[in-house]
């Protein structure tokens, strides 16, 4: 063990011993392996991109979740009795996990994937209470929800849930490997990854038949397809293309932009490769989905493309290269990539728009960033240059118009360039902490080393 | 007063190259370092992004990345009988300010000093005998030599990325690359830089007169790149916008597409920016520093405690430090004693201007900032010096740095200076002309010092630093040496017309010339010629150690930057094995 993790560890080790002295009357010992697991939990459940708010404290809530419904605020999960969950017993906890109920009975918004925990095993659960427990309390009060009534009414979830919510932990699949199983105990369940890659109903629930489809992953971001699909899926990903990608951010075919950079760098980064050997598994034993035929160069007109590729050469050629194949391991490929070829062109529009930033794992810690065009671009280019990439080198998509990229400008900052404080992860303001603030709380930082490897794993 | 802060172990005054090399190896110790930075942050996107980086008006003409001489200067007079007067306008050298430094906005250059340089006085006495230095001429052996910093140059070399042929390899003198280098464990990180023509047609020309043309080292990728930090660098795309600008594609090796990507994920690791470090502060002994007082954006003056203190700063800045902290004895020209501000120097450049007809094209716009080929036989004491009466050399090489409109184009002699006649000619020879650069060293001289100006004060109140200097006869009449072989090379180029510009005269500090500042802060083994030892460190405060050129003792006949990078490294390793392990002087005498 370096001497980093032997601090986290003792530091660990120390805050179990004051949790456990403060909680004299609880009733379930709490040891350092169970603190650690819940840690790797609360990681693999990436509680920390939605709990934490932009140079917020860690767990402390507060991050407005964009819903096509209005504005619902992260809660505080710090063990603060006031404004937290210090008060929450085991039970309680659990509750709002596999139920959607808080510790007063209230029904919470489905913005907390409550649908997926609700998969997550008792023991699980448990040791993410554990963890949580250890944290640094924060005083800090939830914001009131920005909905429109009935929806601003708690009640009105009681509805949901009737419609579209199934309670119940994890069945596993007997026909199918452990390996399998713990796959779908992950993307199912903690990782709720069909929150963002599947299509939504009108009422903001995943449409049963088409999860992993792809979807809306909010402010315009389209999570693309996980399904066996060539074109705009991960049918063409190799299980280790999988692996490396939730590992690191990118592998040769794609690299993360948007909130998915904050996936792999608050969550999948800190997965066993045991856990990701099984995600990558149960995706590709998905079948591909039904895909909508995209229109052929024609419907573009050659006009089109040649005013996009134009573009493209002017702009984008010296890291995505002429023939759109990037620079291996370094700079993303844009031919055959199943984001810019998926349906629907947010993520795309976004991208061009404001730019976007590699994840920076340490394993990878470049942290490569695309400056925004949004500024340089006017509509009509945007259209241009982003239907030419999605139909140049074999890449086939629906073409966009300008509506969407007045949708997309409304909502993003034209200026917006993806700074690095865009990872909350590695929160680096232009001008880091002074050292002793971080000191002071070293176990907080949302971005703290990987648990012991002794405590990876199940 | 100065609002007290909580001690760190190590503050660095400066974030460039040398910090940032510096932060990220000692780091690793565990201890907590802090940089403190006068200018902004800055990184690959947004500053120096693709979408407006080339934009020559903004940032090679109204220098958009350096000092503002408005913020803070200099004054300058050629000899000791002038007055010198404040520097108002950037022009003869251009530093930077800002995160990253002038790593930033170099052009990536990147040379290895030859091992004579190392010794240059023991072994110019040794082959010409001591008469063959002029009597105010004050060069000195650096203290350390060639073959302790290779380990050092190699590992800059692979933290950059280094496109190159090697000329030696263990002694082994490998073809196309430069034989008089001296020797190096293992071969370039990356393969040399595609050619542009013009760079054929000089190679062609020198191989012809029979000289050893090499690919120049650049520190610009010729391929993609991971360095052994893990950090990943792009291909060059010869945009040509290398010198004076941040490179947005990750090509170009700076701190911030190298070092500072991990150098951000250690928690032990903070900076500042926007801070003016005024004084590195000493205790009652003045034996000892305590660490620095600076003055933030806002005008608010903190002291920060420190165990260590390293001078990160630009060259003259670094020595500007010193003087006003009272570390080191100043320089006395008149009695020849003290040694801080001593052995200033700075690079003599010239050029010859290569005309072709309008049928070569040359395509200057396809550049990249360290793209050239080069011939080293006239550099250092590469040749028998005993017939010309000089001591030094330089390299001679053609550069496809770019073909920026406005201040990258050759026009010849006799073309007009303005209107349509200016017009024509530009259009008649932008693709068709080219330029041979010489590059040579300068030595140092009792009369080229740096000291405080008696009366100019900066926004602090503080005397402004007065640079006193001039270019010699020996310097004269080498770089003259220099021109003439580029000449040779240039009419072997078969040109319509060529046009040697000497470097004839007082040095000026007007027109740009180089950023190759040396000195002030001279390195030696004998503390009564030099500030610092060979580990960098201050003789007189053992806990101060001064890197970058400034304790350069004189300069050679390259670009600094690889020999910065070198002894940064060198130093580095010194500080972590020795000076950590048992704090105190780290060379007895």
């Amino acid at each position: 063990m370096d001497t980093l993790h032997r601090q986290i560890f003792s530091h660990l080790a120390v805050l179990a011993v004051a949790w456990l002295a403060g909680n004299a009357t609880a009733a379930p010992a709490v040891s350092p392996d169970q603190l650690a697991r819940g840690q790797y939990l609360v990681r693999a459940g990436d509680c920390a991109s939605c709990h934490t708010a932009q140079h917020g404290k860690p767990f402390a809530g507060g991050r407005g979740i964009v819903t096509p419904f209005g504005v619902i605020f992260s809660t505080n999960l710090t063990p603060d009795k006031e404004s937290g969950i210090g008060r929450w017993t085991e039970k309680q906890f659990y509750g709002a996990l596999h139920d959607g109920v808080d510790d007063e009975g209230h029904h919470l918004y489905p913005a907390m994937p409550y649908p997926w925990y609700t998969k997550l095993s008792r023991a699980d659960v448990d040791a993410i209470h554990a963890y949580l427990g250890t944290v640094a309390p924060v005083r800090q009060e939830a914001r009131p929800v920005q909905l429109p009534w009935p929806l601003s009414w708690r009640g009105s979830m009681v509805g949901w849930n009737m419609l579209y919510f199934d309670a119940g932990t994890y069945q596993t699949d007997t026909s199918r490997s452990a390996q399998w199983n713990r796959g779908a105990y992950l993307v199912e369940g903690l990782g709720h990854c069909s929150a963002c890659h599947s299509p939504k109903n009108v009422l903001g629930a995943v449409k049963k038949h088409e999860s992993l489809e792809g979807g809306s992953a909010n402010e315009h971001w389209f999570a693309p397809g996980l399904g066996g699909n060539l074109r705009d899926g991960v049918g063409s990903w190799s299980n280790a293309e999988i692996v490396e990608y939730l590992k690191t951010g990118a592998n040769l075919k794609s690299a993360s932009v948007g909130p998915m950079t904050e996936v792999v760098m608050n969550s999948t980064q800190y997965l066993t490769m045991a856990d990701l050997d099984a995600i990558a598994t149960y995706l590709k034993q998905r079948p591909a989905a039904p895909t909508k035929s995209p229109p052929e160069m024609a419907a573009l007109g050659a006009d089109a493309l040649a005013r996009g590729q134009a573009l493209y050469i002017d702009n984008c050629t010296a890291c995505h290269m002429d023939d759109g194949r990037g620079v291996a391991g370094v700079f993303p490929p844009l031919a055959g990539s199943s984001a810019i070829q998926a349906d629907e062109a947010g993520t795309d529009v976004h991208v061009v728009l404001s730019g976007s930033r590699m994840a920076a794992p340490a394993s990878k810690p470049t942290g490569l960033a695309m400056p925004a065009f949004g500024w340089k671009f006017d509509n009509a280019q945007m259209v241009d240059v982003i239907n030419y990439i999605r139909h140049a080198w074999g890449n086939r998509a629906p073409t966009i118009d300008v509506d969407l990229v007045k949708a997309v400008r409304k909502d993003v900052k034209p200026g917006d360039s993806p700074s690095r404080d865009a990872v909350k992860v590695r929160a680096d303001a232009h001008a880091r902490p002074a050292l002793w603030d971080v000191d002071e709380d070293p176990h907080l930082r949302p971005h703290a080393p990987a648990a012991p490897a002794s405590a990876e794993g199940h | 007063m100065a609002t007290k802060l909580k001690p760190v172990d190590i503050v660095l005054v400066g974030f460039g190259w040398t910090a940032s090399i510096l932060a990220e190896e000692l780091t690793r110790t565990g201890l907590q370092v802090l940089a403190i930075e006068r200018g902004k942050y800055r990184d690959t996107v947004p500053d120096f992004a693709t979408t407006h980086i080339q934009d020559e008006l903004r940032y090679a003409v109204r220098n958009g990345l350096f000092q503002e001489p408005a913020r803070d200067t200099l004054t300058f007079r050629n000899s000791m009988d002038q007055t010198a007067l404040p520097m108002r306008h950037l022009g003869s050298f251009l530093p930077a300010v800002g995160v990253g430094g002038a790593g930033v906005h170099w052009n990536g250059q990147t040379w290895r000093f030859l091992p004579q340089d190392f010794v240059i006085r023991s072994h110019t006495e040794q082959r010409y005998g001591k008469s063959f230095i002029p009597p105010d001429m004050t060069i000195q052996d650096w203290g350390v030599t060639y073959a302790e910093l290779e380990p050092h140059y190699d590992k800059f070399d692979y933290l950059c990325g280094i496109s190159g042929a090697a000329g030696n390899i263990q002694g082994q003198i490998q073809p196309g690359g430069n034989p008089f280098e001296g020797p190096r464990q293992r071969g370039y990180p990356l393969p040399p830089l595609k050619r542009s023509y013009a760079t054929v047609l000089f190679d062609k020309a020198a191989s012809e007169i029979g000289f050893h043309p090499f690919p120049c080292p650049a520190a610009n990728t010729s391929a993609a790149y991971t360095n052994p930090l893990g950090v990943r660098m792009g291909p060059c795309t010869y945009c040509g916008y290398c010198e004076w600008f941040g490179c947005g594609n990750y090509s170009k090796a700076s701190p911030q597409v190298t070092i500072l990507p991990v150098l951000r994920q250690r928690d032990n690791f903070s900076w500042r920016t926007h801070c003016d470090v005024t004084r590195i502060n000493l205790d009652s002994s003045g034996k000892r520093a305590t660490g620095v007082t600076y003055v933030d954006e806002q005008g608010r003056q903190f002291e920060q405690p420190a165990d260590l203190v390293i001078c990160c700063a630009f060259a003259q800045h670094n020595v500007l430090l010193l003087l006003l902290s009272k570390i080191g004895k100043p320089y006395d020209p008149i009695t020849n004693t003290g040694v801080v501000g001593r052995n200033y120097a700075y690079q003599i450049t010239s050029s010859v201007d290569v005309f072709f007809d309008k049928g070569t094209i040359l395509n200057p716009f396809m550049g990249a900032g360290a793209l050239g080929q080069a011939i080293d036989e006239f550099n250092g004491d590469n040749f028998d010096h005993a017939p010309y009466g000089f001591i030094g050399g330089g390299y001679i090489a053609l550069w496809t740095t770019g073909g920026r409109p406005i201040l990258q184009h050759h026009l010849p002699q006799d073309a007009p200076k303005w209107g349509a006649g200016w017009k024509k000619a530009m259009a008649d020879n932008y693709l068709s002309s080219t330029s041979i650069a010489t590059h040579g060293s300068v030595m140092s001289y009792r009369d080229a010092y740096l000291d405080l100006d008696p009366t100019y004060r900066d926004i602090y109140g503080d005397p402004l630093l007065r640079l006193t200097f001039d270019f010699h006869p020996n310097e004269h009449k080498m770089s003259g040496f220099l021109t003439d072989k580029a000449t040779l090379i240039a009419e072997a180029m078969k040109p319509r017309s060529l046009h040697p510009k000497p470097r004839d005269g007082h040095y000026s500090i007007v027109p740009y010339q180089t950023t190759h500042n040396t000195g002030g802060c001279a390195m030696g083994d004998d503390p009564n010629t030099s500030v610092v030892n060979k580990y960098l460190q201050c003789w007189d405060v053992p806990n101060v150690f001064v890197m970058g050129s400034s304790v350069f003792p004189q300069n050679a006949g390259y670009n600094p930057t690889g020999t910065i990078g070198a002894l940064t490294y060198w130093a580095a390793d010194a500080i972590k094995n020795k000076y950590l392990k048992a704090p105190g002087p780290l060379v007895q005498v």
